[in-house]
């Protein structure tokens, strides 16, 4: 098992701390998340799920420990390396974080546009991304004319246009109807059966169940049980 | 680079109220600042061609013989600056001073004697350009054997002088207090635009976006903002300049001055300059705003 963690872990934490003044958000916490892994990190609100993913992409920083991304130390990555970094991951938010200024097109259109891939490339995969996430018939339509399912699939779009390995999605069904929440579920599955490791923060501890994955339970702050979500 | 371009010019549209605040703030400050430089440019053309019109008389003792008249303006062309000298008999003057008086000759007509003195008419070269220049030359035909004294109407074009350099200092300070004003209120104006987009500019920072990304097109938006309101400023400096040329100061306009608006190269120089401070404004806010974003 151990020669399998070393060899398969995309990410590998070592006792992470991360303190917000003197609260902890995470205490030392060790944990290997495995290549085309799906892994829900579960716990009430204020429970550190969030605080985690953002340590993974860097929108905050270590207050202790290690985290190694295919064997980077993220600690130490120089600042004018975190736009390299954060290519590796597809970013889902629970409150979509769109460009509301933008269209549909542009939005996804904007993770090409910065890895400077040509024009007719973005062209061609931004529409197919669309397709697959079914909103292809509303990329000229602006974020705030969609509904909060439609937002939500814009954002995945966007989270794996760039064939990230990593998906991070934060609480990514937390504003949504139970219909639209399944669609996203489903979504992720389907780019998570494509090659992509997927790392899903949710309240929602009924969500494991529906996907074959992993399922890591926080409790203020603490790693508190590692169990296989439904298996197939 | 097209990218670039054609992403700021769309967000320049998309952020229609506050990019036509700052273009406004930067037409506004070159107009201020043209109408300052073109009160300079043509008061100093007034000076220029008043300079040119400047006549030196020399005053002679009197009965002074022709040998002596021949060997005074001798030295005084010999001077630099000196164009022509010209003799003016105190006979000849007294005559142009009757003419002149046409309405008040009954004053000359009791005259004993004829109390002008012979003169000579000195004519400058353009070369001088000084009032010290002009100064040095008066006193040195003063200080010629025979000439008891020089005038050249020095107080009134000094007044002038002075009061004109007064005018071109403060017009200076005006216009680097109002390049410093441009730059903070564009600044400050870039920083609203900003500011109404952090949450834009922390996405594209989510999605793995380089600060080089993310600063591009800004700096696009402050070269075309610049480059408008320089353009903007530039006409209504020209419409304000055919306005006011075409009734208040068409009095002062002579055979020997016109007044004018400024030559092309300069015009662009202020468009150019306009385009610097929209450029500065934004980069300065930009560093300022990432680093607290």
């Amino acid at each position: 098992m151990m020669e399998r963690n070393e060899k398969a872990a995309i990410i590998r934490m070592f006792h992470v701390f991360k303190r917000f003044g003197k609260k902890n958000a995470l205490v030392d916490i060790t944990l290997d998340i495995f290549k085309n892994e799906f892994v829900f990190i579960c716990g009430p609100s204020g429970a550190g799920k969030s605080t985690l993913l953002k340590l993974l992409y860097l929108g905050e920083t270590l207050s202790e420990g290690q985290i190694l991304i295919e064997g980077v130390n993220i600690s130490r990555i120089q600042r004018k390396k975190i736009p390299l970094l954060r290519r590796e991951f597809g970013i889902v938010f629970q409150d979509f974080k769109l460009i509301p200024t933008k269209t549909v097109f542009e939005n996804v259109a904007l993770v090409l546009e910065a890895k400077g891939k040509k024009s007719s490339v973005t062209q061609k995969k931004v529409k197919s991304v669309l397709r697959i996430v079914g909103i292809e018939k509303k990329l000229n339509a602006f974020p705030p004319t969609l509904s909060g399912g439609e937002q939500q699939r814009v954002a995945v779009a966007r989270a794996v246009v760039g064939e990230p390995k990593i998906i991070l999605a934060d609480e990514p069904t937390g504003s949504l109807d139970i219909v639209s929440a399944d669609v996203i579920i489903d979504l992720l599955d389907k780019f998570h059966s494509r090659g992509a490791t997927v790392i899903m923060a949710t309240h929602n501890e009924s969500l494991p169940n529906k996907i074959n994955g992993r399922v890591i339970h926080l409790r203020e702050g603490h790693l508190e049980t590692l169990t296989a979500g439904r298996q197939d | 680079m097209n990218q670039f371009v054609t992403r700021a010019i769309k967000d320049i549209f998309k952020n229609g109220y506050l990019n036509t605040v700052a273009v406004t703030t930067i037409a506004l400050s070159i107009f201020i600042v043209s109408a300052f430089g073109l009160f300079v440019l043509n008061t100093n053309d007034m000076i220029t061609a008043w300079k040119k019109g400047i006549r030196i008389m020399a005053y002679l003792r009197s009965g002074i013989s022709n040998e002596k008249l021949v060997e005074i303006e001798f030295k005084i062309k010999q001077h630099d600056g000196v164009q022509d000298a010209h003799f003016i008999s105190k006979e000849e003057a007294l005559i142009f001073l009757r003419e002149k008086m046409k309405g008040q000759s009954s004053l000359l007509e009791d005259l004993d004697k004829n109390p002008l003195p012979d003169a000579f008419e000195i004519s400058l070269a353009l070369s001088l350009k000084d009032m010290t220049d002009i100064e040095t030359l008066a006193e040195r035909i003063e200080s010629i054997p025979l000439v008891t004294d020089v005038e050249y109407g020095q107080v009134w074009l000094k007044r002038f002088v002075n009061i004109f350099n007064l005018f071109r200092l403060a017009a200076f300070g005006m216009g680097g207090l109002f390049f410093m004003a441009s730059v903070f209120i564009i600044g400050n104006t870039i920083r609203l635009v900003l500011y109404s987009r952090r949450e834009e500019i922390e996405i594209m920072r989510l999605v793995g976006a380089t600060e080089r990304f993310i600063k591009i097109p800004f700096y696009i938006e402050g070269f075309i903002l610049g480059a408008l309101g320089g353009l903007i400023g530039i006409i209504a400096s020209f419409l304000g300049f055919l306005l006011v040329s075409s009734n208040i100061f068409q009095g002062i306009s002579s055979d020997l001055f016109m007044i004018r608006f400024f030559p092309s190269d300069i015009s662009l120089g202020i468009i150019l300059c306009s385009i610097f401070v929209g450029w500065l404004g934004c980069y300065l806010s930009l560093k300022q705003f990432l680093k607290e974003y």
